[in-house]
């Protein structure tokens, strides 16, 4: 259960050799008894991201997880035996942005992970919590999906898509005792973001671990990270497409 | 989902989603028995504090209708699980009977306040809630009723009483009252300097009194660390009343209300230090034979509805633990520790505790119990989460009643006796029929 001060008692990562998800974690378990259910697929990232968890106090149990195998979801989902507090949806893969609108299997491909297979845990998951009485979903989205630009649109727009379910789907499970957090992080220096150059309002993971343990613990439904890029996006937002098209983006 | 309700405890936080039962003592067996896998627990008046009268998933089931017998020739009174003591108060007052044991809020359920063996201010003379139970009715989780007392099935009865509903369906009860001339109390307070003081004289004068409470200044440091009003009474006699028209009335229901939460928590610094500064300068140095109601001396919150709304969408938790009797170094350093972290609590009250009962999970054991409010918020976890271990330390244990962030690796440290209450479980639901969320979260 969450407990008055907002900290779970388990955790399940999607994605969890993901950097955001393991910094999120390892703050939980600095505060608490912590039980984390890492699915992740099989390999030298998990058993160095269970080793991570377990040296900051959580007890780690791995579970085989591919997200384009979204057969498998439903299974995966049932077959954990504890009441699952905070799932967090922290996979995505970023690709090549030339080749993702050119590549058809590249696109495919990133399509159904940063899209389709969040919408099959998303169901999966809303099911079980809503069995459960209680349990908070993180879904971590993306500022690329508030409005979507050239440089990277097939990525922005698997983004904007799995925003508006998740967004939608806090709406649908309202009054269940379920509820949803969208994180909407700008540029985060991560492994998935190595070897790019940082945008401005650039942050590191554990600042956005930081947003996801506030936003749980205070009942959020989206939170920005850093916060000031609310304003910015939703300035963004509004620029006509001819003048946007000459933005540096 | 349409037939599910939100349910919380008295502190508004941590929130779950379950379903609304209700039947009459006949109709209990058959709910038990149709509960599904999450189970069912019974639900009083809400007025804990965090979540064992909630069940996210599963069954809640809402109060017994009220039922009052007459009053016995031996003194007690017969009352249904869900009959408020306000309503017992208000049926027993006009007989000239008391209950002996009152929480500091009378809408709590006569079953309620078995499960969570309240206790009040007579306890370092009259023992908790549990211990003037003559015997209870106790719906268990195949649907039978086993009628179980001190001396009928002790374990089962013992188990339930500080059992938070674990064992079974409590339906009714047989309660033994005191004698009671008057409905007002006779009022002694007393302002003392600091800890030291009100320590001192709560241990040299409390066996003397019927009743005793301290409310103690949780931001008052240094040399005034733990400046307290000692308040203690004992029921007013007819003679001391003189003509006072009629001796016997009940106390009346609230007259103000909090209408609604407000969208921030209205409890800050500021305004806490300075009303905990005025109350302790308004009270008198020492000043005896106040007459005062009885509603006004046990329950002055009652007077307020809703009065937990104040501290807004985030809700508040209380921290009750309480210490041994020669622990009472563990109380100051941990008093130090409440003073330094300068949160905005009311007056945090203090009580020296009689002896404990035989209930594996019930609270009080001889020695200091210290009941802290403070809105709840994430930053609060370190600070308790460390007292939680001096408490540990010093063989004290933490109140499940206000609990609602316990790490559940401590319980086992906190009350030892754990295993007992779980073997009581294995034998009368061996599979956890009843259940809520803090028995999930406490892994009870």
């Amino acid at each position: 259960m969450l407990n008055a001060l907002g900290q779970p008692q388990t955790v399940l990562l999607l994605g969890g050799t993901s950097d955001i998800a393991l910094a999120t974690a390892e703050r939980w378990a600095r505060s608490g008894d912590l039980h984390v259910v890492l699915a992740a697929r099989p390999g030298e990232r998990r058993d160095a991201a269970a080793t991570r968890l377990e040296q900051s106090g959580a007890v780690v149990e791995a579970v085989d997880f591919e997200a384009e195998a979204t057969g498998t979801h439903p299974t995966l989902v049932e077959a954990i035996e504890r009441d699952i507090d905070v799932a967090v949806v922290a996979f995505g893969v970023l690709g090549d942005e030339e080749q993702a609108w050119q590549d058809h299997a590249a696109a495919v491909h990133l399509a159904t992970v940063n899209y389709t297979a969040p919408v099959s845990l998303g169901v999966c998951l809303a099911a079980r919590l809503r069995k459960q009485g209680h349990g908070v979903i993180v879904a971590l989205s993306s500022v690329a999906g508030e409005r979507v630009r050239r440089s990277n649109f097939v990525y922005g727009s698997s983004k904007a898509g799995m925003d508006g379910f998740y967004l939608g789907l806090g709406e649908a499970l309202r009054g269940t005792g379920a509820r949803v957090l969208v994180v909407r992080p700008g540029f985060v220096r991560t492994k998935m973001t190595e070897g790019r150059d940082p945008a401005p309002l650039s942050v590191d993971a554990d600042d956005v671990a930081a947003a996801i343990v506030k936003g749980v613990a205070g009942g959020d439904d989206l939170v920005w990270v850093p916060a000031a890029m609310r304003g910015v996006m939703s300035g963004l937002r509004h620029v006509p497409r001819a003048l946007f098209r000459k933005l540096p983006l | 989902m349409s037939d599910s309700s939100t349910f919380h405890g008295w502190g508004r936080t941590a929130p779950s989603v379950g379903r609304p039962v209700t039947a009459t003592a006949n109709g209990v067996p058959h709910l038990v028995r149709r509960a599904g896998p999450r189970g069912l627990i019974a639900r009083g008046l809400g007025r804990s504090y965090g979540d064992p009268a909630q069940n996210a998933g599963g069954d809640v089931l809402l109060p017994l209708p009220t039922e009052i017998g007459a009053v016995a020739a031996d003194g007690t009174v017969r009352a249904s699980a869900g009959t408020s003591l306000h309503d017992l108060m208000a049926a027993l007052l006009p007989r000239g009977r008391f209950l002996p044991v009152t929480p500091g809020t009378r809408y709590v359920t006569v079953a309620g306040a078995i499960a969570c063996d309240v206790h009040g201010k007579s306890h370092h003379r009259a023992g908790s809630f549990g211990a003037h139970v003559v015997d209870l009715d106790l719906v268990i989780a195949s649907g039978e009723t086993r009628t179980v007392g001190p001396d009928r099935d002790p374990d089962l009865f013992w188990a339930t009483v500080g059992g938070l509903g674990l064992t079974g369906v409590i339906t009714a009860a047989t309660l033994r009252t005191i004698p009671v001339e008057t409905a007002y109390a006779e009022v002694s307070t007393q302002r003392l300097p600091d800890l030291d003081a009100v320590m001192a004289e709560m241990r040299e004068g409390d066996d003397a009194v019927t009743y005793s409470v301290a409310w103690i200044d949780t931001l008052a440091r240094g040399a005034a660390l733990g400046r307290s009003v000692l308040s203690r009474g004992e029921h007013a006699t007819r003679e001391l009343l003189g003509d006072r028209g009629d001796l016997l009335t009940p106390p009346a229901a609230p007259r103000l209300a909090v209408p609604f939460t407000p969208p921030v928590n209205l409890v800050g610094s500021l305004g806490v230090r300075a009303f905990n500064e005025a109350w302790f300068r308004k009270a008198p140095r020492h000043r005896t034979g106040e007459i005062q109601p009885l509603a006004t001396f046990f329950h002055p919150l009652d007077g307020v509805a809703g009065w937990n709304r104040v501290y807004g969408p985030h809700g508040l938790v209380q921290y009750q633990f309480v210490v041994p009797d020669h622990e009472d170094a563990a109380l100051v350093r941990i008093l130090e520790q409440i003073a330094a972290a300068r949160l905005p609590s009311f007056l945090a009250v203090l009580k020296r505790f009689g002896p404990g009962n035989d209930g594996p999970l019930s609270f009080p054991m001889a020695g200091w119990t210290l009941a802290y409010d403070v809105p709840a918020h994430p930053d609060l976890a370190p600070l308790l989460d460390g007292l939680d271990d001096q408490v540990v330390a010093a063989g004290g244990r933490v109140y499940l009643a206000k609990d609602s962030r316990l790490r559940a690796g401590l319980l086992p440290a906190m009350y030892p006796r754990l295993d007992e209450l779980r073997a009581v479980r294995e034998k009368v639901d061996p599979d956890r029929v009843f259940r809520s969320d803090l028995s999930r979260r406490l892994e009870i």
